[in-house]
């Protein structure tokens, strides 16, 4: 469904950022990116989405594909209304409007109103604790009910492809269990495919089909997530387990260093 | 006692029209954090093109303000596409500056086209003033303020009850979040620029039609700016309460304590509430969450 080829990604003209990537995203699955920070996932994610170009990012080489048309020169508004949809990172509600019109915002591509209705209550019954909160002004919500917003907020969009970046952002365990759980059953209910960006592996792993690892500007590593939660570096390299699941030695430390260095 | 009453009054009428100004002020700056300092050149560009209209052209009034307005909407169009498209993405300080240019631009453009002396409008309504009791008001000032506040109320549901207003709102609060759900933000500020310049035009309207036009007028825009710092630069009901403060305290300084005290004692009524609240009366919070 959504292909990247070999593509480079340069700010203001001269920091390169991604070095040729290439991923896949196939018709319904999940996939992972994963990467320690400063890694280019969200850059990827913005490359797709059209939102570099309000960054002075530009795709300089490679392409970008859905369903085999190009579209890493369009502007990211076409790019909606191809289907795919980024939530960015950091709980971006609009403030000052109401949960409610916050979702109405996502849905304004649809021109029937019975729909629009359909959807809010489809969005209400994957989100019951945003229906108490409909006319809350949603600058004032918590952590966790803002978080769900804004992907109930693109899912009134309902896009093909969502571009879900750090949805376990500063939320508490129980929190994102929740919210991934929900992210899988948008998944499997609306057919919706979805490329998740996390730094919390093992969480983002659980629900995905595929994942890809990026470091400094590359793939480094992709497989099936199945292969991937039993990857030995994986587990090094996130959750800083070694193979008796002790801490590790700073000695151990300079080999994952070197390790990683190879590997890129 | 009269005098009080009378000065209130035309204080409040002569604010309806400071408040569509600052309308025009609110609109472009919530929409793109601009503080758009040409808006007075606006409206004088827009008393002028409607004299044209009226006077040259001898239109009647319900054909002049049509085609005055869509020749605004132009304008406006115009406006972003020249001027302000290229800054989308630089320093909000570069497009200010753009703004103050255009006051200018607008200015000259005028003086070439009309030439500086004033123009008096054809009579709209009867000159015959209203007696109110004691209380003698000028009919052109009470149509003026019904028509501010139509207008007010026309763009209140605008921007609350119709779907291009709740986009116009989002586009405001964030321009990413916007172009991330799939809103032209570009589309966006062409309409902010066109319906601001509307207003200005009907502003022009209603100012010439007291007084005449000429390239003075412009400075009308002075007195929108303590009016939407006084209500709040994003508050569009703000707008109207500041503009109607700065009527009514212009007014009552100007006739009760010495007629040149009127144009300062709005600046100085501003100070004191920017002193207690610096986001003015209505202005938005930034939403702090602790």
């Amino acid at each position: 469904m959504l292909a990247l080829k070999n593509v480079e990604v340069v700010y203001s003209d001269v920091i390169l950022v991604l070095r040729g990537v290439s991923l896949q995203v196939g018709q319904g699955n999940i996939v992972a990116l994963l990467g320690s920070n400063g890694a280019g996932k969200t850059t990827t994610l913005k490359a797709i989405s059209g939102l570099l170009s309000t960054e002075l990012g530009r795709v300089t080489a490679g392409s970008i594909q859905l369903d085999g048309v190009r579209i890493d020169r369009k502007a990211p508004e076409e790019i909606v209304k191809l289907g795919i949809v980024q939530i960015m990172e950091g709980r971006r509600v609009l403030e000052h409007l109401t949960v409610e019109e916050n979702l109405l915002v996502g849905a304004h591509l649809c021109r029937n109103p019975a729909q629009v209705r359909r959807d809010l209550e489809m969005v209400y019954s994957y989100f019951p604790a945003l229906t108490g909160l409909r006319h809350r002004t949603s600058g004032y919500l918590s952590g966790g009910e803002q978080q769900m917003l804004v992907i109930g907020r693109a899912l009134m969009a309902r896009p093909r492809l969502m571009l879900l970046d750090e949805p376990s952002l500063g939320l508490a365990p129980l929190l994102v269990q929740e919210i991934f759980r929900i992210i899988k059953r948008i998944n499997v209910d609306e057919k919706t495919s979805i490329l998740l960006v996390e730094q919390n592996a093992m969480a983002a792993l659980a629900i995905a089909d595929y994942g890809y690892v990026m470091d400094n500007g590359r793939v480094v590593l992709d497989g099936p997530a199945e292969k991937l939660r039993d990857n030995e570096d994986i587990k090094e390299f996130y959750l800083g387990l070694s193979d008796l699941g002790q801490r590790k030695s700073y000695r151990e430390v300079k080999h994952y260093k070197r390790r990683k260095r190879w590997l890129a | 006692m009269t005098n009080l009453l009378q000065f209130l009054i035309t204080g409040i009428l002569v604010g309806g029209v400071y408040a569509l100004i600052a309308l025009g002020l609110v609109l472009i700056y919530k929409s793109s954090r601009v503080f758009n300092f040409a808006q007075g050149d606006l409206v004088m560009l827009g008393g002028f093109v409607t004299w044209t209209l009226l006077a040259q052209f001898g239109l009647p009034l319900w054909a002049s303000l049509p085609v005055a307005l869509v020749l605004a909407w132009m304008v406006g169009l115009l406006v972003e596409r020249l001027a302000l498209r290229p800054l989308i993405g630089q320093p909000i300080l570069a497009a200010v500056m753009v703004t103050l240019a255009l006051s200018y631009f607008f200015k000259g453009f005028t003086i070439l086209l009309w030439s500086a002396y004033r123009r008096v409008f054809p009579e709209l309504v009867p000159t015959a003033p209203v007696k109110l009791g004691e209380i003698v008001l000028s009919q052109h000032l009470l149509w003026t303020f019904v028509v501010s506040v139509l207008a007010f109320g026309l763009l209140t549901i605008f921007f609350w009850r119709t779907k291009t207003g709740l986009l116009m709102r989002a586009a405001a609060e964030d321009h990413q979040v916007a172009q991330s759900m799939g809103i032209s933000v570009k589309g966006v500020f062409a309409l902010t620029w066109s319906i601001a310049a509307m207003v200005a035009t009907l502003g022009g309207l209603l100012l010439g039609s007291i007084n005449g036009v000429d390239p003075t007028l412009g400075a009308i825009g002075l007195k929108a700016f303590p009016a939407v710092l006084v209500g709040g630069l994003e508050s569009i009901p703000g707008a109207m309460i500041g503009g109607l403060t700065v009527g009514i305290v212009e007014g009552l300084a100007a006739g009760l304590i010495d007629p040149s005290l009127g144009e300062i004692a709005p600046f100085l009524v501003l100070l004191l509430i920017l002193l207690f609240k610096p986001e003015g009366l209505f202005g938005l919070k930034r939403i702090e969450r602790v």
